[in-house]
């Protein structure tokens, strides 16, 4: 295998271009495990910098309607945990870096040092975990320190100086600020909250900070991209490839990404 | 690893936004457990509004069938509301308005906490939304009337298997969205730490009655505690202050559905293995993958495919002991005494009876059982009608509740 480039690396590689990176999500097996990896690849085409490789969940309660129907249904389809590694092998040969982001317990299910293995074997670069804060996250702490594995934990606009101190501390890679209190999901406006994040988040870590939730347009994307290191769009990629024959889908998606990726080029 | 650990189960599984609202949430609790004003607000509720403390009753005739034992049931059917949920309910709708909260949300499965909580925020003048799913809306329709009665607004739930997880859900996802004014009044002893303990010391009066007045009535301990067990707080309610009578047994009984082999059940100790679902790592029903299995039950109580993690922590430590009833084992003991006592149970409950009248029959004549009847059966008239064929074929069609 070549030598696998970081999430770190990726973002301080767009920031000498003076811009933010893209961080595109979307779920394995949506609408099916084929043309999911394949609009993963053309994620990386049209110039998403980083891929957040989503694990179909049957209780995804960080997730607003749009995911949650898309990982039902994939679900219902058969999508199986391990189908992961198949996306994230194919992420990493398209160029991208994959970080994986799940609910715990399907890593607790797998066995953690298990599942982080069988990520390092296939590319991946690490993990994005909703549900899981680093006060218990010790075993996963402790199985990335010996993979390398990255590791992103959140941060919220509730979040005190004190809890971000901890979980920037605990964070390798970069560090998810969630824009808003609520689940993922478009929103018309990202809002000022977003912003305090980011430079309460900068005051006490040298870790890239990237922004998600609620962005879903270009416009949005250089507004965010003008702050933050990273912009972090999911939801609006999903509905791309909702309810739509696959190709049609997928040009769709294409079409999304580079309107993203002009985005993140045009904020500053 | 934090606070709020029972052996190696509890903790708090959730998103960041949530910790400044535990965290908040576990001060003020900790708090008003020292604060003889808020321990006096809620006696003087207990007392005056609840109808505490609920009596005990002793059951001859239903203990003909339970091998002869004596039967004492813990009568939290006659609180305010109908059921236990009562206890809980009110307290954290007092810890809302001390923490400045305006809006309280619930989760509902059989509509018993749904309802209570609808109670307490009309008592204390706070905006009350209730997640139910929908298939527990629709066999539970009279609670949802009860509900909007009280001025509560409540939503049908439809994703997942449209039960009582997907309202928790869903619940989670309105308190992170929310939080700032909003409690999220967690109705069971599961969710992240603090809600296991504190929904567990805001029941434990249940026990704390049942012991003395049983020494009053028998003169002495009772041989078994036994209650059903779905996200078990009325269990725990009542276990906690026998937890140190070491020569007193305690009994969870689960949902055993159509039967383990069925796949259709809530017995999660039966088949399960421990993971986290809804802030907490306890007993889970759950794939290979650690996908949730749907539970099934003809309670709506009880269907829920995880449990609350103290009870994983007295089961796997040996110190409580969990079996389950059957639908058909429950609603034959609900039939039991409603025929023998003239006292119509929760199937909840019911499943608690079914249990006794194991638990009685090898223990023998000598025994002594205790027994918490955690709700009364108004809810479920449509439900039991329709098992026992008492409707004409219309009204069975019908679905809702006369």
């Amino acid at each position: 295998m070549t030598q696998t480039v970081g999430a770190e690396a990726v973002i301080a590689r767009c920031r000498a271009e003076n811009r933010a990176a893209l961080v595109a999500y979307l779920p394995v097996g949506f609408p099916d495990l084929k043309t999911s990896v394949r609009a993963m690849e053309i994620l990386v085409e049209a110039g998403a910098d980083i891929i957040e490789v989503g694990v179909p969940y049957s209780d995804p309660l960080m997730d607003g309607p749009v995911i949650q129907r898309a990982v039902a249904l994939a679900l219902e389809r058969g999508s199986r945990v391990a189908d992961v590694f198949t996306a994230t092998e194919a992420v990493r040969a398209a160029g991208a870096p994959p970080l994986v982001m799940l609910y715990w317990n399907l890593v607790l299910r797998a066995g953690v040092d298990r599942f982080a293995d069988r990520l390092v074997a296939s590319g991946g670069g690490g993990l994005i975990t909703p549900d899981l804060i680093p006060d218990e996250a010790a075993e996963w702490i402790a199985a990335s320190d010996r993979t390398g594995l990255d590791r992103v934990f959140l941060v919220a606009p509730s979040s005190t100086t004190e809890r971000l101190q901890r979980v920037t501390r605990a964070c390798r890679g970069f560090v998810y600020a969630a824009s808003t209190m609520g689940v993922t999901g478009a929103r018309s406006s990202v809002g000022s909250a977003a912003r305090d994040l980011v430079e309460r988040t900068r005051a006490v870590t040298d870790l890239p900070v990237c922004v998600g939730l609620g962005v879903s347009t270009g416009e949005q994307a250089a507004e965010v991209g003008s702050f933050a290191d990273g912009v972090i769009v999911g939801s609006a990629l999903v509905a791309a490839l909702t309810d739509r024959e696959p190709e049609e889908g997928l040009a769709a998606l294409r079409t999304l990404t580079e309107e993203l990726a002009q985005g993140v080029r045009t904020g500053r | 690893m934090t606070d709020g650990r029972f052996g190696a189960f509890g903790g708090r599984y959730v998103p960041e936004a949530l910790i400044p609202a535990l965290e908040q949430l576990d001060e003020a609790r900790s708090k008003a457990m020292l604060d003889p004003g808020f321990l006096g607000e809620l006696d003087r509720l207990h007392r005056t509004y609840t109808g505490r403390p609920s009596i005990v009753t002793e059951v001859p005739r239903f203990a003909e069938h339970c091998g002869g034992a004596r039967v004492v049931l813990k009568r939290e059917d006659l609180n305010h509301t109908g059921s236990h949920k009562i206890n809980n309910v009110l307290a954290q709708a007092l810890l809302t308005q001390r923490m400045g909260k305006s809006r309280v949300i619930a989760e509902t499965g059989a509509g018993q906490h749904g309802v209570a909580t609808a109670t307490a925020a009309a008592l204390l003048g706070l905006d009350c939304r209730v997640y139910m799913g929908r298939v527990d809306t629709e066999r539970q329709a009279l609670n949802v009337a009860r509900m909007r009665m009280l001025g509560a607004e409540v939503v049908p739930v439809s994703t997942g298997s449209a039960t009582l997880k997907d309202a928790i859900n869903e619940a989670l996802r309105d308190w992170v969205t929310n939080v700032g004014t909003t409690h999220y009044l967690l109705g069971t002893v599961t969710g992240p730490h603090p809600f296991p303990e504190m929904v567990r010391d805001f029941h434990r009066i249940i026990g704390v009655e049942a012991r003395g007045q049983i020494l009053d009535l028998a003169g002495r301990l009772p041989d078994a505690v036994i209650a059903c067990v779905g996200g078990g707080s009325n269990a725990m309610g009542i276990f906690h202050r026998f937890i140190d009578d070491e020569g007193v047994r305690l009994v969870g009984v689960e949902a055993g559905g159509e039967g383990i082999a069925s796949g259709r059940h809530a017995a999660r100790f039966a088949s399960s293995s421990p993971g986290v679902l809804h802030g907490t790592f306890s007993y889970l029903m759950q794939d290979d993958d650690g996908q949730t299995i749907e539970s099934h039950s003809i309670s709506a109580g009880l269907d829920y495919p995880s449990v609350g993690p103290e009870h994983s922590y007295l089961r796997d430590s040996g110190r409580a002991e969990y079996r389950y009833a059957t639908d058909e084992q429950a609603m034959r003991a609900f039939e039991l005494l409603c025929r023998t006592e003239g006292i119509i149970p929760a199937i909840e409950s019911a499943h608690a009876l079914a249990g006794a009248m194991e638990v009685g029959s090898e223990l023998g004549p000598e025994s002594l059982l205790l027994v918490n009847l955690s709700g009364r059966g108004d809810k479920d008239v449509h439900t039991a009608a329709r098992w026992f064929g008492l409707l004409d074929d219309a009204a069975a069609d019908g679905g809702g509740d006369a």
